[in-house]
């Protein structure tokens, strides 16, 4: 009896972990088409940017799930499959991510994967989505970087857009606005997407308006959160303009010091970043501020019928608007299911990766920001307008709405494929179509 | 001129914020010889049970507003008592025969533990509760205009600074602490109960913590991750000044705040690195900071 005993405690327990590991093997077979959702959840990028992405891969998966999303969206799931995702927390570094990203091809055996907001997890996943072919859709990563070292890409892509765009648009909303332009401060956080936003800012608006001059250069740690100094600095170095990528809690906190001791009376200040705290602001932003999506998104999105029902369908979830990662990540999820329904194949089947990526690349389809080409980056990059517009506050109705708004098309701020963001600019934006 | 008023003000409302932050480090180092990781914690935890109550208290309706400020003290009282409290009798009381070193993991650990409680209880969404640094208006010097709140801040820290220069060297409780700094072990001997003063001093130490936490919560959007940023600059502090001193602290706090604020000015680009460059200064010249003592070692 002792010996039988002693056999079964360890059979048990072998046979519970071979049973554990076979868990995603047999997982894979369930016909789902699996997606691995890979956004931050915890640090400081969750709060204004990983946790409304992901509030909107909810509603946007749930919804197509069950059909309810207008047309030309209307078969369920992907290609009439069911939708099932794999999330994952983006926090916690590059090695990690690329760790995650293995996990979720070779052992979750996901059938595509959509995520990424940090410009270092970007740079380091694409290549190893090549390397295991696996599609993935990067949402939000603004690097220039992505498609200038990965020359040839196949399996990877990116929805939304080129930090560059960010900066060349606020350049030109400056400069068409007709404000007084003279001088320019810049804040941004000390990192590779602070001096990559005010260099392209500063190449652009000298081009826009050649002998501006740059007031001071603030560059305050990532997180600091207290910009007593950078103010002072600011005001008194007196420069008709701010600009700032600050994004997230550092951003509130700028524009709550700066609006409480008046760094904004007297000058305009544009926040590439701003619209994700559109509705935080609650009136400690001073009417005026300038304020970017990254994109035709957020508040800035077009009335459409898409776009419509997923404020409707955000709002109904969340009890807040949606802001512009929510509205990317819902891009990104149909750009994908708009790609894997061009490939033809049958509904209810999940078409292989590979034709999955062919159909991807050149790929136009509606999103809820309008439609949407894959037209850059030799068709895996895709081409967008953006926006900017002036937070207005009503105290009455308590909402944030925005003023002034002037869109920008794709072919207006994007560099053309064969020239990075800097030579474009620098050579004074040779074929860009502004009207 | 008017950057060098700047550099000054600037400067002093940045030290007053360091000392709030470094003050209660640098106590619970000099009576308990524990060099407290987890401080940032406690920092943290301050500045988000004040905004959740502040926030709470402005959503309710039309209460006065005035009260935040005490509604603010009382949330870094009851963190800082509450976890102050339980780290201490659950955890420390068990480990003070232990090597320092051993003391820094074992607190750097309950750092990584007290983060991501912190997550679980106030979630991953920025707190934003701007009323009482806006409430109390603004005063301009020329071109310079500064937010009273900030002022008030530099008067905050001037009396909490005399206040622990007071106990400590004019009250009997103060004596006897600085018997228990001076050598433990007589003080056992001479019938100092050392284990309720260690109780008391990581107390104090925690609630100083979390009161420079919810001080600083109406300024700033209260989220993940503070407590680690903070961690940083309040050992660069305490070291300037001189583990265990009050008042290596305040001139610690002013040295670093008065240094970054002219950087900021007059060269920004390197404002990052002269905070650690003033810091490595300090060390190479005298090892154990500017008020920190020469310690015999016993063997």
């Amino acid at each position: 009896m002792r010996r039988t005993t002693s056999r079964i405690v360890p059979t048990a327990v072998a046979l519970a972990a071979s049973l554990a590991f076979a868990a995603p093997a047999l997982a894979a077979d369930n016909g789902k088409f699996r997606i691995g959702v890979v956004t931050f959840l915890s640090g400081g990028a969750a709060g204004p940017f990983g946790v409304p992405s992901l509030n909107g891969a909810k509603v946007l998966v749930d919804a197509l799930n069950e059909g309810k999303l207008p047309a030309p969206y209307n078969l369920k799931g992907i290609n009439g499959v069911e939708i099932e995702t794999v999330i994952v927390d983006e926090n916690g570094g590059a090695t990690k991510q690329v760790e995650e990203f293995r996990n979720l091809a070779e052992r979750h055996k996901v059938d595509a994967v959509i995520g990424y907001i940090s410009s270092g997890d970007c740079l380091a996943i694409a290549p190893v989505a090549e390397e295991l072919k696996m599609p993935t859709v990067f949402f939000d990563c603004g690097t220039s970087r992505l498609f200038e070292e990965n020359k040839a890409p196949t399996y990877v892509f990116r929805t939304g857009l080129d930090a560059a765009i960010d900066n060349i648009g606020a350049a030109r909303y400056l400069v068409d606005s007709g404000r007084k332009l003279d001088s320019v401060a810049s804040i941004q956080q000390n990192y590779a997407w602070g001096h990559d936003s005010w260099a392209d800012f500063s190449a652009a608006i000298q081009q826009l308006k050649p002998g501006v001059k740059v007031a001071t250069e603030q560059l305050p740690k990532l997180f600091q959160g207290q910009y007593g100094a950078e103010i002072s600095a600011i005001s008194v170095s007196r420069p008709d303009v701010i600009h700032s990528s600050f994004w997230g809690g550092d951003m509130e906190a700028l524009v709550l010091q700066g609006a409480a001791r008046g760094l904004f009376d007297k000058r305009a200040a544009v926040l590439t970043c701003g619209e994700s705290a559109l509705d935080r602001f609650k009136g400690q932003a001073p009417n005026g501020l300038i304020l970017g999506a990254r994109g035709p998104f957020g508040a800035f999105a077009p009335q459409n019928p898409l776009s419509d029902w997923f404020r409707t369908a955000y709002r109904g979830k969340n009890e807040i608007e949606p802001t512009y990662p929510a509205f990317k990540m819902a891009q990104a999820i149909l750009g994908l299911k708009a790609a894997v329904e061009k490939t033809g194949a049958k509904p209810g089947t999940i078409p292989a990766k590979e034709a999955v990526a062919k159909s991807f690349k050149g790929l136009n389809f509606e999103s809820v920001s309008g439609t949407v080409q894959m037209a850059r980056a030799g068709g895996h990059q895709a081409l967008q307008g953006i926006a900017y517009g002036e937070y207005s506050f009503d105290a009455k109705s308590g909402k944030a709405t925005l003023a002034n708004v002037r869109h920008y098309s794709g072919e207006c701020v994007t560099p053309p494929d064969g020239t990075t963001a800097a030579v474009w600019i620098k050579a004074g934006f040779p074929g860009a179509q502004c009207k | 001129m008017t950057t060098l008023y700047a550099i000054l003000i600037d400067g002093m409302i940045y030290a007053s914020w360091l000392f709030l932050v470094a003050a209660g480090l640098t106590v619970i180092y000099g009576v308990m010889r524990i060099l407290n990781m987890a401080h940032g914690s406690f920092y943290s935890i301050g500045a988000y049970s004040g905004a959740s109550l502040v926030g709470w208290y402005f959503a309710g309706g039309d209460g006065a507003p005035y009260w935040s400020y005490l509604l603010l003290l009382g949330a870094a009282l009851a963190a800082g008592l509450f976890i102050g409290l339980l780290v201490e009798q659950g955890l420390l009381q068990f480990m003070y025969k232990r090597d320092e070193i051993l003391m820094v993991i074992i607190t750097y650990a309950l750092l990584l533990i007290l983060e991501d409680a912190t997550k679980l209880i106030f979630g991953v969404d920025p707190y934003f509760t701007y009323q009482p640094y806006s409430l109390l208006g603004r005063s301009s010097f020329g071109e310079l205009t500064f937010a009273n709140y900030d002022l008030a801040l530099i008067a905050v820290s001037v009396l909490i600074g005399a206040a622990c220069w007071l106990v400590l060297n004019r009250t009997n409780r103060g004596k006897v602490l600085r018997a228990v700094i001076q050598d433990r072990e007589i003080a056992v001997a001479m019938g100092v109960n050392v284990k309720l003063m260690f109780a008391a001093t990581f107390v104090v130490g925690t609630t100083l913590g979390a009161l420079a936490g919810a001080l600083t919560a109406p300024a700033i959007s209260v989220s993940p991750g503070i407590g680690v940023e903070v961690i940083v600059l309040a050992f660069a502090v305490v070291v300037v000044g001189g583990l265990g001193s009050i008042e290596g602290a305040i001139v610690g706090a002013l040295l670093v705040g008065l240094t970054r604020s002219v950087a900021v000015h007059l060269a920004p680009q390197i404002e990052l690195f002269v905070i650690y460059g003033v810091m490595s200064l300090v060390l190479a010249v005298r090892p154990q900071g500017l008020f920190g003592r020469n310690l015999a070692r016993k063997i």
